[in-house]
């Protein structure tokens, strides 16, 4: 019993309330397992919301993109007009576009 | 208003029964009933007080939620039970909750036993949980309405405390060498007083149709933590059942202490709301 005691993993909670289009992260919690992690998530995030749907997933498994890496990574379209249909005058020849 | 709306026949199983609606209801169980009624709801309201007891101390944040979430579960339950068991007597939910001496209590044995470690409150959780859904599930179908009712609410929730005590009795049961050990030591400290909550008594006899025959919930509970049991690897323990008496208003030593942190602040101050 001296080794260094070893904490549950950490999971993702995605919840899709009743009248919701889409799983949205509600937070984290800490549990052994995949079964134990969608109970927590049932007791700590849709106590007062009935009809909804889990997803869980561990922490470990979501890839993030690199916060330093945001000027670059997430730079707007801006000035780059020709990458959208609309900067194209229409073909005299097409009629129906 | 309708004119139905006082009667009881208006609480189905399909409705959220809630203590309010009992305490407004002009629903008035027999006496038997009553004294049925004071028991289911003792037990759920001598747990859910054990129960509260590991707030801010379960062994995770996540295991705290799930704790207090049936504990305030079980509150529901005692508050309904005992609303209209009070109504045979003309007292509140309060009156019997707080300022009820130990004797007066109807509780079964199993329900004030200390909570000892994390893997003794779970075997306690594991057989009350099993008990209660058996007992809830047929108890829907009583002849009283509004048992009928508080049942039908409460076996959904019951299902789900079912659940959470056989996940654990899995991974307390399969995981280390130590959880193994106390898991196993939990349940043979729980099993002398199983045999209490399948006894039948005159109570039973006497409401009838109203009441669920405890003895006849034996072999569906047996069935159903046997196959728990037998997926964790584990044995039901072979021990001597304790003498038990809770339906009679004789308990062990663990009541009185109890009650006495339960009802003090309601015995200091009569009356005091906030």
């Amino acid at each position: 019993m001296s080794e260094k005691r070893q904490g549950w993993p950490l999971w993702e909670v995605f919840v899709r309330s009743s009248r919701g289009l889409s799983h949205v992260h509600a937070g984290s919690l800490h549990a052994p397992d995949a079964d134990m992690a969608v109970r927590n998530a049932r007791d700590l995030y849709t106590r007062r919301n009935e009809g909804v749907s889990l997803w869980v997933v561990p922490s470990s498994s979501i890839i993030t993109s690199d916060p330093d890496a945001k000027g670059q990574f997430f730079e707007s379209p801006q000035g780059k007009d020709y990458r959208h249909a609309t900067y194209y005058t229409k073909s005299e020849g097409v009629k129906h576009l | 208003m309708s004119e139905s709306s006082a009667s009881a026949t208006r609480i189905t199983p399909g409705n959220a029964l809630r203590p309010e609606d009992i305490a407004a209801s002009e629903a008035t169980p027999t006496p038997d009933v009553a004294e049925y009624a004071l028991w289911l709801g003792d037990d759920s309201l001598i747990l859910a007080q054990r129960l509260g007891w590991w707030i801010s101390r379960a062994p995770e944040l996540e295991e705290d939620v799930a704790l207090a979430n049936i504990g305030l579960d079980l509150i529901g339950h005692a508050r309904s039970f005992l609303t209209y068991a009070g109504h045979a007597s003309g007292r509140t939910e309060d009156d019997l909750a707080y300022f009820r001496r130990e004797p007066e209590f109807r509780s079964a044995h199993l329900f004030e036993q200390p909570n000892g470690d994390f893997a003794r409150t779970i075997a306690r959780q594991f057989v009350v949980s099993h008990y209660q859904w058996e007992l809830y599930s047929r108890l829907m179908h009583s002849s009283d309405a509004t048992l009928a009712g508080i049942a039908a609410k409460a076996v959904k929730e019951v299902d789900y405390h079912r659940d959470h005590g056989a996940q654990w009795i899995l991974r307390l049961a399969l995981g280390t060498d130590e959880s193994r050990r106390r898991m196993e030591a939990g349940l043979k400290l729980t099993w002398p007083y199983v045999g209490e909550l399948f006894t039948d008594s005159a109570p039973i006899d006497a409401a009838g149709d109203a009441a669920v025959r405890p003895s006849a919930l034996r072999t569906p509970f047996d069935e159903a933590i046997g196959a728990v049991l037998a997926e964790a690897g584990l044995e039901v323990p072979q021990v001597p059942q304790a003498v038990g008496g809770g339906r009679a208003g004789r308990h062990s030593e663990h009541l009185g202490y109890l009650l006495a942190e339960m009802q003090v602040l309601a015995r200091e101050h009569p009356g005091a709301s906030w």
